[in-house]
């Protein structure tokens, strides 16, 4: 067991919800897959999903729902 | 009274904007900004600033109570809320008024009624100015439906009243395809809004977007003649230009009459401008909205009039009477403005945030650059990726269009991706030169041009040729 970090690719807002009226993508303990978004990055008005990148139990979410947030800033931690 | 210290409660180029016209009046200025806008040129460029919060606009440029609190804090007597933010927010306009301070803008009433589409089209109707035909206001009944496409003709637009945004659109052609698609129409809003409200609207096809620039001052109003903005792409306008290529004289006049006779109708204060479909096969224009404010596209109507829309705003809301009689607004030449984005026009236009490590200006005759950039600046990701316009005049269309190519050559943002290479493929290309266009144009050419979209590096001025 080791734990990886998912970065952001990109600066701007970070989301944890598609919508604020939907839940999140993602909670702290649920197991995720490569391919599945954890958030969205809106950068200039236009939104962008963070995939998980790789597979496991995300330990928790170290960037908060409407933070901005820069290029390659930590958002998530991840038990692989 | 006349403004002595204005608030700019805005960012970008139009902070930027502002705070010329209102040093050029002798004007006092105090820029609002965002933590992430510390160092932007509007900061630089204002006597004083102050900061209003975080990043998102939703803690900063939006919010009114903090904004206003910077007003009182710093004396100022004034408040322009440039476009976009807060300047079509009626609430906003009289909370302003309502701290003692002068809004540079209409009236919280006039923002109101443009702000509704129903009670604007109803005053646009009632002006006498033609409407895209249609229902007013959501149908009541399927058989009002029927009843009312007896009138409009085909094609026509079913829109669910609770959609927005392009969904819940389907299009009609004939009487036996509407038969057909109101009821799922009906249903499928019902289903994914909740709500199965529609209203109908006749689709105007390969129409072109033409807005008619007005000055009012509460009393008179003037036109300052068109503009035609029909290079689009996901309905942002790209490039601008006045006059309009396609409007002959005759309905250029019938165009302005009807903005002047709506504008007059709500006794318009300050710089307005009215949006139309225009037909060029039929000559038929239809209104669509009344912007309250000033626009991204301004400078097109300042170059061919003469007119500097900004400082007269101002002189307008200090109380001034309007200062220039119709008959004295004239259009010289032909003006063109490019919207320079940070945007990636050869991979979808990504938007691509950075700091600009090198920038060269092009200058010459005719040839102006309302822009935020300096060297140095980095972009923030936090607000739309309008960098600055590009804008030239010349004595005509054609000449206006290789001084374009000219200016794009010369213009060099380093460290950013921008759309400079998809204007300098459009000032390439026969239909753009020819006036051949209309709203819906842009996007196609793109998908069948992306090749031609270059991003410069060996020669730029040897590509610039026509």
């Amino acid at each position: 067991m080791t734990t990886q970090q998912i970065f952001s690719p990109l600066p701007g807002i970070f989301y944890r919800r598609p919508a604020p009226d939907k839940p999140a993508y993602k909670n702290d303990g649920d197991v995720v897959a490569d391919s599945d978004t954890i958030g969205l990055i809106e950068v200039m008005k236009s939104f962008n999903e963070v995939k998980a990148g790789t597979t496991g139990k995300i330990l928790r979410f170290l960037a908060e729902n409407e933070e901005a947030v820069m290029a390659g800033q930590p958002i998530a931690e991840i038990d692989v | 009274m006349a403004i002595k210290k204005l608030l700019i409660a805005n960012r970008g180029e139009i902070a930027v904007r502002i705070n010329r016209a209102a040093r050029e009046l002798g004007i006092a200025t105090v820029q609002v900004y965002s933590m992430a806008d510390k160092d932007s040129l509007a900061v630089r460029l204002a006597d004083e600033s102050v900061e209003i919060g975080p990043p998102q606009a939703s803690k900063s440029y939006l919010n009114q109570a903090t904004i206003l609190a910077a007003a009182k804090a710093t004396g100022a007597d004034a408040v322009h809320p440039g476009y976009g933010f807060l300047a079509e927010n009626a609430e906003f306009a009289a909370a302003v008024e309502a701290a003692h301070l002068t809004f540079v803008g209409p009236t919280a009433q006039s923002i109101r009624l443009m702000g509704d589409k129903v009670a604007a089209r109803e005053a646009a109707a009632a002006a006498g100015v033609p409407t895209v035909p249609g229902s007013r206001g959501r149908l009541e009944s399927t058989e009002a439906a029927f009843a009312l496409v007896e009138t409009t003709g085909f094609p026509v637009m079913i829109k669910a009243a609770a959609g927005g945004g392009g969904r819940g659109i389907r299009v009609a052609r004939s009487a036996d395809e509407f038969n057909h698609l109101m009821p799922q129409a009906q249903a499928e809003a019902l289903a994914a809004f909740g709500d199965g409200g529609l209203y109908i609207e006749r689709l105007i096809e390969g129409a072109r977007h033409i807005e008619v620039q007005v000055l009012g001052d509460g009393h008179d109003v003037i036109h300052c003649f068109e503009r035609e903005c029909s290079l689009q792409r996901r309905r942002q306008k790209v490039w601008e230009e006045a006059p309009s290529p396609s409007l002959t004289p005759a309905i250029r006049e019938k165009l302005c009459a009807s903005a002047i006779a709506l504008a007059k109708a709500v006794n318009y204060r300050g710089a307005g401008t009215l949006e139309y479909l225009y037909d060029d096969r039929t000559h038929e224009f239809y209104f669509l909205e009344m912007n309250t404010r000033i626009q991204v596209e301004h400078p097109v109507t300042e170059m061919v009039t003469g007119i500097d829309l900004v400082r007269e705003m101002i002189r307008i809301a200090g109380g001034e009477p309007l200062r220039v009689r119709q008959d004295d607004v004239r259009v010289t030449g032909h003006s063109i403005e490019v919207r320079i984005n940070a945007e990636d026009p050869t991979r979808n236009f990504m938007p691509n945030p950075g700091t600009v490590s090198a920038l060269s200006i092009p200058g010459g005759d005719g040839v102006r650059f309302d822009s935020m950039l300096y060297q140095g600046y980095t972009v923030p990701p936090f607000y739309d990726s309008l960098l600055g316009k590009l804008i030239v005049h010349d004595k005509d269309r054609p000449n206006a269009i290789r001084k374009l190519s000219r200016a794009l050559a010369e213009l060099s943002v380093e460290g950013l991706a921008t759309t400079k290479p998809l204007h300098q493929a459009l000032a390439r290309d026969a239909d753009v030169q020819a006036g051949r266009f209309h709203t819906a144009w842009l996007e196609p050419w793109l998908e069948l041009h992306a090749s031609s979209i270059i991003t410069d590096q060996a020669s730029p001025v040897a590509r610039a040729i026509l």
